[in-house]
């Protein structure tokens, strides 16, 4: 599949990305379309990683690095500082992974949301600490392998869309790298609403989930189309749309396809199966209503 | 006016127009906060409150709203500023000229609320000018010293004052005119700022020679800190009538013994050093004002040819005792004909210390020999 998007060019080729990295294509789609008009905050992260080193920068717009927390606390600062100078069409936005979302940076996020900050607040989630060399984060899946959690993480990923849609804020989306029209479209969508946005975008890591370099794009749209990962949108946490839903392919697809799962015995993933197949009858009352 | 120290700090705020302030309450500071909220309520102010959910977050939304170009002030206390910590070296990292309050309360645990030094001077090598306030018109006047200083050379500067005895007492406080004061501070126009139609960024890895130079520029912006501000307090004492000095001695001359301290325990100890004076002790008082970047010369100066100082701090380094006490044993080194030195932890969490107590003490250093570590004296 080809896709055509009119792109304005802040995103430059030669950064630090692994080659294949998904982040890096998520990257591209998201400061492109909110383009040359955004200051943009990175916590410590492999987005930090591709966007710098000093004095070099991947991005012709301001970045500022934060710390591993703070991310929505200093994108908020920024567009407060913007205001006050006549600057309220600048977009601010906030560019953090699973860990300096779900976890350490959670307070601040949850804080953001509830101030309804003019912020776009965008979670690259890779499902675990992938540039410490694979930990554990409260995103990482059932029974998934990293570095902390050998055996298998025996409790379940933290569902962050359905927190943030919690707290009422104007637009909560997902979205991730194998269906790029739909990231692009909701990061544009997001770019001309006010107040507080947050995407969770799903980025499969190849390095981190032992997945071939030409395969982040398939697995991401698995994720989608087992039912494990749904990409919707929800506006002021009431009204929900599904964009791209399960398709009846058994997860054994996707966590076949991915070393973190290997150990994995069949009623496991059984056990997995009943886990997603729940969550999904759950979820999709939502958009009926 | 009538004013306690945190309301006439926050008559300084007003009167410098800081366009952010990003805050989080905690005791003792609170009054400040409420006292911003209410002239931005009454529309006195034209300021960004932002109700943050931690310090922490408070510390990291000031430093990002003063790069992307607007002055900024905050305040806090104790925990919040324990809590702050790892974003104030941010702060001088990023060389944000942000002014914040705190007011000195002990550190957990155990839990109390009392005046001690400790939650500062513990910051003390945080890249942070600070200054130390002894009463209400004193931290009033230090607000704008400090953001004329903070904004002149591109650091972050803390006006400090301690919980209570200053923070939450009354006293009749001059309030300088708004043209005073905006003929004092110049519009915030700092040369670098984030910015798109600027493009400059901030923060991102470096390699270990643009680290050791990033260094060496905050400890350059330090040094010339001490400069400015004293620039600051003589023309804040050319438009106002008053000037603190980075140090101030008080009745010093021919003196055989000084008592050196800061913070409010400075007008007890002049209280002491009247009663003393009095009584034909001649025994001055030298308060430091400013202890980041702290004025060796000034110091070494004030105390060449004295032949003994005795030292109060009220705040404790567990290991090596009294914060001022080690910094003033490191500026006097070397010093030939310096004084004998006593290191005295009076008022240590909050504990009353009167001018009869001090008096005492003074009379005590005079009549023995300094032991090397500072010793508890209530």
């Amino acid at each position: 599949m080809a896709y055509q998007f009119a792109e304005e060019k802040v995103f430059c080729s030669g950064h630090h990305a692994c080659p294949g990295c998904n982040a890096a294509l998520a990257i591209r789609y998201i400061v492109n379309t909110l383009g040359k008009d955004t200051v943009a905050v990175v916590p410590p992260s492999c987005i930090a990683i591709i966007s710098g080193p000093q004095p070099l920068s991947s991005m012709r717009i301001p970045v500022y690095q934060t710390t591993l927390e703070a991310s929505a606390a200093s994108a908020a600062g920024i567009k407060r500082a913007l205001k006050a100078r006549g600057k309220d069409h600048v977009n601010v936005v906030a560019m953090a992974g699973d860990g300096g979302t779900y976890d350490i940076g959670f307070q601040a996020l949850s804080s953001a949301a509830e101030r309804n900050e003019d912020i776009i607040y965008i979670c690259l989630d890779n499902e675990g600490y992938m540039n410490t060399g694979a930990q554990k984060s409260s995103s990482t899946p059932f029974m998934a392998y990293t570095t902390s959690t050998p055996s298998g993480k025996p409790t379940v990923k933290k569902n962050i869309a359905e927190i943030m849609a919690a707290h009422r804020i104007p637009y909560t989306a997902t979205a991730t790298t194998g269906y790029l029209d739909d990231l692009v479209r909701k990061v544009q969508r997001a770019k001309e609403m006010k107040g507080m946005r947050f995407i969770v975008v799903l980025i499969p890591c190849l390095d981190g989930w032992g997945v071939a370099d030409h395969e982040g794009a398939k697995i991401s749209r698995l994720a989608v189309q087992t039912g494990i990962f749904p990409l919707y949108e929800v506006e002021d946490g009431r009204k929900y749309t599904l964009n791209h839903g399960p398709q009846g392919i058994p997860v054994e697809a996707y966590l076949r396809r991915q070393k973190r799962y290997r150990h994995l015995t069949g009623e496991q993933i059984d056990e997995i199966q009943r886990m997603v197949d729940s969550d999904w009858e759950y979820l999709r009352t939502k958009f009926d209503s | 006016m009538l004013l306690n120290g945190n309301h006439a700090a926050a008559y300084g705020v007003k009167l410098a127009r800081p366009k952010v302030v990003p805050v989080y309450p905690i005791t003792p500071q609170t009054p400040i906060l409420e006292k911003i909220s209410e002239f931005q309520a009454r529309g006195e102010m034209e300021v960004d409150i932002m109700t943050m959910e931690s310090e922490h977050s408070a510390m990291a939304a000031c430093i990002t709203a003063s790069l992307a170009g607007v002055r900024v002030f905050t305040a806090t206390a104790s925990q919040g500023l324990m809590l702050m910590h790892e974003m104030l070296h941010y702060a001088s990292g990023a060389q944000a000229p942000i002014v914040m309050c705190n007011v000195n309360r002990t550190i957990g645990s155990p839990w109390g609320f009392w005046p001690d030094q400790t939650d500062s001077l513990a910051q003390r090598d945080t890249g942070w000018i600070q200054y130390y306030c002894e009463n209400p018109q004193e931290s009033l006047d230090t607000v704008l010293q400090a953001f004329r200083v903070a904004e002149k050379v591109l650091l972050p500067a803390m006006v400090i004052h301690e919980a209570f005895y200053v923070s939450h007492a009354l006293e009749v406080v001059e309030v300088p005119d708004r043209e005073v004061a905006d003929r004092y501070l110049p519009p915030f126009d700092p040369p670098h700022r984030l910015d798109p139609e600027i493009g400059e960024s901030w923060g991102n890895v470096v390699n270990q020679d643009m680290f050791y130079r990033h260094r060496k520029t905050l400890g350059r912006s330090m040094d010339q800190a001490l400069e400015a501000a004293i620039e600051a307090d003589s023309l804040w004492q050319e438009l106002t009538g008053r000037g603190y000095g980075v140090i101030e001695e008080y009745r010093c001359r021919d003196a055989e013994l000084l008592i050196v301290t800061m913070g409010c325990m400075a007008g007890t100890a002049r209280e002491a050093v009247d009663q003393l004076r009095e009584a034909g002790v001649p025994v001055g008082l030298l308060k430091v004002k400013l202890f980041r970047p702290f004025p060796v010369d000034q110091v070494r100066r004030a105390l060449k040819g004295v032949p003994g100082v005795v030292v109060l701090d009220r705040n404790f380094a567990p290991g090596t005792g009294g914060f001022l006490h080690q910094e003033l044993k490191a500026a006097l080194y070397g010093l030939e004909g310096g004084p004998a030195v006593h290191g005295c932890l009076a008022g240590v969490g909050g504990t009353n210390v009167s001018p009869t107590k001090i008096a005492a003490l003074a009379r005590e250093a005079m009549g023995g020999k300094p032991s090397v570590f500072p010793v508890w004296k209530g």
